[in-house]
């Protein structure tokens, strides 16, 4: 069987120009000399996609993800290489699906479906379909600008996959859009599925990934670096985001210090703040330890324990101390914050070199990579000590298929209903 | 949703026509994807239809509004002030004015027609010389309103056309809508990139506009000699004017000339086969002027969902 989409030797790079000249006055002027950047943002991608398969491309943002999928649907032209696709393709990247806000929907249904390759007999065929799906009936002849974005999407989608394609390219769409819609979208791609259609999308929630797809391929500055099984590639997206977390992470400490200028902030309200810290006690090393460290397992599981350590260095004997921790996940929401005076802990006079343990008996996270950030100030933390702004994080990974954040203690039970219970009793 | 052994079927189908998406692809071969795209074009240039007048409440009463003010300006300025000494001089403007309206305006809506649709372009493949080509399309039906409303106006004065000429119509507005065509899909990929292109047309507009026998007789040029009757053959689209003026004024001769005076020539006396061989002239320019459009339209393609 031919592979639906073969991507071969495909490479795209941009000129990032650092000014933009748009007229022909700033062009004479600047007229062979624009600055710009060379940016590889696909090096030499290599990849066949068989008939019938559901692949997702996991990479973070800037890795190049959503350019190989625009090269895919014949949106950009790669610089090198070709990509040779079978069937008909409709494509969903970001919001919408390139409707003219002056139309009705009605209008851009059509529109929209002979762009994609549908004769206006099919369209009609097809058409009260698309808006049943959209759940759009009662707005289908109103311009698509006065359409709320849930709307907007609804309707992309409904269009994309009403007009039968062979191949289903899909961007982030899927996490668009209220949660009975968004299920509604995923049992259409799992319908697609069984009826072997190839689906190629991009995401950066390893959730999907893993419930859907039965490959994933992981993107990483424009390289590939897995093309694999979900669940492994789900593992290596993790460690490249690992990798590049780190180094984003002491990028933006950097930025926030400088940008810093009020000092005083509340670590245990996860503020994120680093003030002219005195450096009178410094933080020396931080280390994150669980069980699994010991047989080379870098990511702990759900409800372990975990032991994060501070070592700290006094130049003078300190007292007045006050030791913060707080823990968000990569979108920047707090989990978790406290400190030693919040936690009623008694902190011993600093002089010299210390170490502060904070023990979890579990930490009972979902999937995620979750960042420490950890603060040495004053008790009326009105002094910075010093202040180390999410620079040390651990993963979780959960090998169940348990859906969410957290991961609650839940026994499952079964018995007589209630109230036959009570009625029962009482005779 | 069709059984599986239709689907089987297809699929066969279109395993052959496998789609390549490359950095580069030939002129003919975009030519192709142009023509399989037909269907397209007709909703493209349907809707742009439908946006432009969208929200007035004249709509399509505005494009006859536009030669009717050329019109009623030109023949204040020439006939009462300057005195042209065209006779029926309305139906001779007319008549040239309608098929030079539908190149300048459809080269205008051409120009801006890519980034005017950035958000089709960023979203979905498709030739993108289909935009500046249903720009065109969308003045062609402008065209055919105010044409329709000329020969109205010609029948209810019993206008008498030049009959023999009228089947020359067709062929050069399909020689004008080459033209337009071309230039349309090399501008609006320069405007993408050349945001200034679409105020330099405004300008070459009517520098060209000026440069073409339409308010004036061709033959108030010819007497001149020289120079500039050569000159004003090698644009392209005089050769489509004059037979239009040809066909429908009709009239070659100014015959009332006041003193007796002989009759002066408003337009050639040409035989049918040198209109012809003029308009051939107009067919070969836009051949070649469409090859090199798709060519630069092609190179500079790459690039369009990045630079809008």
């Amino acid at each position: 069987m031919p592979a639906a989409i073969e991507i071969r030797h495909v490479s795209k790079h941009f000129r990032l120009y650092h000014e933009h000249y748009g007229s022909l006055k700033e062009r004479m002027i600047h007229f062979g000399r624009i600055p710009f950047e060379d940016f590889i943002a696909l090096d030499d991608i290599d990849v066949a996609i068989e008939e019938g398969s559901t692949v997702g491309i996991l990479g973070h943002n800037g890795s190049g993800k959503s350019t190989l999928l625009k090269c895919v649907a014949g949106i950009l032209q790669p610089n090198e290489g070709e990509i040779v696709t079978r069937g008909r393709m409709a494509a969903l990247l970001e919001l919408g699906a390139g409707f003219h806000p002056e139309l009705t929907g009605r209008e851009n249904i059509f529109m929209n479906a002979s762009i994609l390759g549908l004769s206006k007999r099919d369209i009609s065929s097809v058409f009260d379909e698309i808006v049943a799906f959209a759940e759009l009936e009662k707005f289908i002849d109103m311009q698509v600008r006065h359409y709320s974005s849930g709307m907007y999407v609804r309707l992309g989608f409904a269009v994309a996959v009403n007009v039968d394609p062979d191949i289903l390219l899909v961007d982030e769409v899927l996490s668009v859009g209220d949660e009975k819609f968004q299920r509604k979208c995923i049992e259409r791609v799992k319908l697609f599925q069984r009826e072997g259609r190839t689906i190629l999308f991009v995401t950066h929630a390893p959730d999907l990934i893993r419930k859907i797809c039965d490959r994933g391929i992981v993107l990483d500055h424009g390289e590939m670096v897995a093309d694999t099984l979900p669940g492994e590639a789900v593992r290596t997206f993790r460690e490249t985001l690992q990798r590049s977390g780190l180094a984003d992470a002491t990028v933006e400490a950097v930025e926030a210090a400088e940008a810093a200028d009020a000092p005083g902030a509340n670590i245990s309200h996860g503020r994120r703040m680093t003030a002219a810290a005195t450096h009178r006690v410094k933080i020396t090393n931080v280390s994150i330890d669980h069980p699994g460290r010991l047989v080379g397992r870098t990511w702990l599981l759900p409800d372990e324990a975990m032991t994060i350590r501070v070592g700290y260095r006094a130049s003078e004997p300190t007292d007045d101390l006050l030791f913060g921790i707080a823990i968000h996940d990569e979108e920047g929401n707090n989990i978790f914050g406290t400190n030693t005076k919040i936690a009623g802990v008694s902190v011993p006079v600093a002089d010299g070199d210390g170490e502060v343990t904070f023990d979890f008996e579990h930490v009972p996270l979902l999937d995620g990579t979750y960042l420490v950030t950890l603060a040495i100030q004053s008790t009326d933390e009105g002094t910075v000590h010093d202040w180390s702004d999410q620079q040390h994080q651990f993963s979780v990974m959960n090998p169940a298929r348990t859906a969410g954040l957290v991961s609650l203690p839940m026994k499952v039970r079964f018995g007589t209903p209630y109230a036959e219970r009570v009625e029962g009793s009482g005779s | 949703m069709p059984d599986s052994a239709a689907r089987a079927a297809r699929a066969e189908r279109d395993a052959r026509e496998a789609r390549i998406v490359r950095p580069r692809t030939s002129v003919i071969e975009r030519f192709q994807r142009i023509v399989t795209y037909h269907e397209l074009l007709v909703g493209m240039t349907r809707k742009e239809l439908k946006v432009k007048y969208k929200n007035s409440i004249l709509g399509f009463a505005w494009s006859l509004l536009n030669p009717l003010l050329y019109l009623v300006v030109f023949y204040i300025a020439f006939v009462k002030i300057l005195g042209s000494g065209v006779p029926a001089f309305p139906i001779f403007l007319l008549s040239g004015l309608l098929v030079w309206n539908l190149f300048s305006t459809g080269l205008a809506a051409a120009c801006s027609s890519v980034v005017a649709n950035a958000a089709l372009v960023k979203k979905v493949s498709f030739p993108r010389e289909i935009l500046p080509l249903a720009a065109v399309g969308s003045m062609l039906v402008h065209f055919f309103l105010q044409s329709l409303v000329l020969f109205s106006v010609l029948a209810l004065v019993q206008w008498t056309v030049a009959w023999s000429y009228i089947p020359l119509l067709p062929l050069a507005l399909l020689a004008l809508l080459l033209l337009t065509g071309a230039f349309g899909i090399l501008l609006s990929a320069t405007n993408v990139y050349l945001r200034d292109t679409q105020h330099f047309l405004e300008l070459a507009l009517l520098a060209w506009f000026w440069m073409t026998s339409i308010v004036y007789g061709f033959m108030t040029i010819h007497r001149r000699g020289g120079f500039f009757p050569k000159l004003y053959l090698l644009n392209p689209v005089t050769p489509i004017v004059l037979i239009f003026q040809r066909a429908i004024y009709a009239k070659l001769d100014n015959t009332k000339v006041p003193n007796g005076a002989p009759g002066r020539q408003i337009l050639p006396h040409w035989p049918m086969t040198t209109y012809l061989a003029y308009l051939g002239y107009s067919f070969a320019f836009g051949f070649v002027m469409l090859a090199i459009a798709i060519a630069v339209f092609g190179r500079s393609e790459a690039n369009f969902a990045e630079e809008l």
